[in-house]
């Protein structure tokens, strides 16, 4: 399979299953369009000319080196699959936030339940349980979220302080992660944050306007002007490690690109922003993908011109490493939610994943339990590329894994038919992320 | 090549072979925490 994508009067070719990029040109971009839809070499020179024939023999030739029209060798029969452990593990240490988001997924912090925080002892005991199901496993993955995890920043101080003693009892190498609404961050909060963090996401939604809309506090006020001020607080002081700021976009910011260079603007170069994924009033909607995908496009070309201009950020879903990414065994699998990774709840019960958390019907255990419930567990195991409805024949699978299951959940109501609205976005960040890399190489 | 110039020459299907190991970041935990992209995640074998 080979996927044609064009982008600023530029054409590239991806070989979906050797994951070979190729950047071509108008000529070839035409051939390889009538070879996908299946016409003859013979057809193809009568429709296009003799200079058909020239990109034939190049098409021929890297066919034979296994650079084009690669065959798809693995399938849902003889995939082998490793046996994975559970390495991560989302901690809701505050089911309760200082702000009253909209859109929130997570119902500001209650998940459907009661607000709670956790306390030291369940948070060890998940620790604990961590290490334990992690086998072989050396690296393992605690992220604090929430709610708002720094309502509970006791907690989390005392959780990495037992998470380092254990890791080095058990040789392991715990990477603490945390995601805050940066409303309340003190400078302790911060210090602590950017010496026992490898990674803290910064929730920002980009332009003022736009983020005090949505993310208001109790009071029903803006929370701009007190996040930007602890964003900084917090990202100032990283000396260069790792992290992002990440906002939503909803239907009423469908020119998100612009919310995308306020971050920038706003002194950030880590960005992410994402889709909204619940609440319906400000949910994506089949209308809005065209101007969406222009907005990719739009970004895309900001994205190249600042940084050309030595004014460049990273946006999230551009990062694509087309030389070094995961393996495939990776790409067919996904997040690993309910196998490899798991939430824990303020009350130490366990859900395959954040987005699942409160939702009885996938409810895991306890982190005080020996074990974890194996029916869910397999469940999600056997939710791949080459299970999920209509990913194997997609060209788009190993580089989003067939999707969010939460997300397809949501939408449909079965992990693995996947939700369509974020298939259309996600495969446009794709080509959009593949178009850029072969921009930037400007070979032809 | 005058028509096509490769950009970047892979092969997934050797990674079925050589990867697994499983010791890369969770893509969730990451920085998205509702898709799922993964192609941006790094192999702790290669770095």
């Amino acid at each position: 399979m080979v996927h044609l994508i064009e982008f600023c009067g530029k054409y590239a070719a991806l070989d979906v299953e050797s994951g070979s990029v190729h950047a071509i040109d108008k000529t070839a971009m035409s051939v390889l369009t009538f070879k996908n839809a299946g016409k003859t070499n013979e057809q193809i020179v009568n429709d296009l000319g003799e200079d058909a024939r020239e990109v034939l023999d190049e098409i021929e030739e890297l066919t034979q080196k296994g650079l084009l029209y690669s065959k798809c060798e693995i399938n849902g029969e003889n995939a082998q699959f490793n046996t994975p452990v559970i390495k991560a593990l989302c901690l809701l240490v505050a089911q309760d936030c200082n702000l009253r988001c909209s859109y929130c997924f997570a119902d500001t912090g209650e998940y459907h339940g009661a607000r709670a925080l956790m306390d030291v002892d369940t948070a060890k005991a998940a620790i604990d349980f961590l290490i334990a199901h992690s086998g072989g496993r050396r690296n393992l993955e605690v992220d604090f979220f929430g709610g708002e995890p720094l309502m509970n920043f006791d907690v989390v101080k005392q959780t990495v302080e037992y998470g380092r003693q254990q890791e080095k009892l058990h040789d392991k190498n715990i990477r603490f992660t945390l995601t805050t609404n940066a409303y309340h961050v003190t400078d302790e909060m911060a210090e602590f944050i950017n010496k026992e963090m490898k990674n803290v996401v910064i929730s920002i939604d980009g332009r003022k306007e736009i983020h005090d809309k949505m993310r208001k506090n109790i009071a029903g006020e803006g929370s701009y002007d007190r996040v930007l001020k602890n964003a900084h607080k917090i990202v100032d002081g990283r000396g260069g490690q790792e992290y992002y700021v990440r906002g939503t976009y909803t239907a009423e910011n469908l020119d998100f690109s612009n919310d995308v260079c306020a971050i920038a603007d706003a002194g950030f170069d880590q960005i992410s922003v994402e889709p909204v994924v619940t609440g319906e009033s400000y949910a994506i909607r089949p209308e809005h993908i065209p101007q969406l995908k222009h907005e990719y496009e739009m970004l895309a070309r900001e994205y190249i011109k600042r940084e050309k201009a030595g004014k460049g950020f990273c946006f999230f879903h551009f990062m694509i490493d087309l030389n070094s990414g995961p393996c495939l065994n990776k790409r067919l699998r996904g997040c690993g939610a309910g196998s490899e990774y798991l939430a824990v709840t303020a009350d130490g019960n366990l859900y395959p994943c954040h987005q699942f958390a409160g939702m009885e019907d996938f409810s895991m255990g306890n982190v005080h339990d020996e074990d974890v419930n194996q029916e869910i567990k397999k469940m999600f195991l056997d939710t791949h590329v080459f299970t999920k409805q209509g990913c194997s024949e997609c060209w788009a699978k190993y580089y989003c894994s067939g999707g969010c299951a939460a997300n397809a959940y949501h939408s449909t109501g079965d992990i693995r038919k996947p939700y369509e609205l974020g298939c259309e976005t996600e495969k446009k960040r794709i080509e959009t992320a593949i178009a850029i890399k072969v921009f930037e190489e400007d070979l032809l | 090549m005058k028509h096509i110039k490769t950009v970047t020459k892979s092969n997934l299907k050797d990674t079925l072979r050589t990867g697994g190991c499983g010791e890369c970041q969770t893509s969730c935990q990451s920085a998205c925490k509702t898709s799922c992209t993964l192609a941006n995640q790094k192999c702790e074998k290669k770095n």
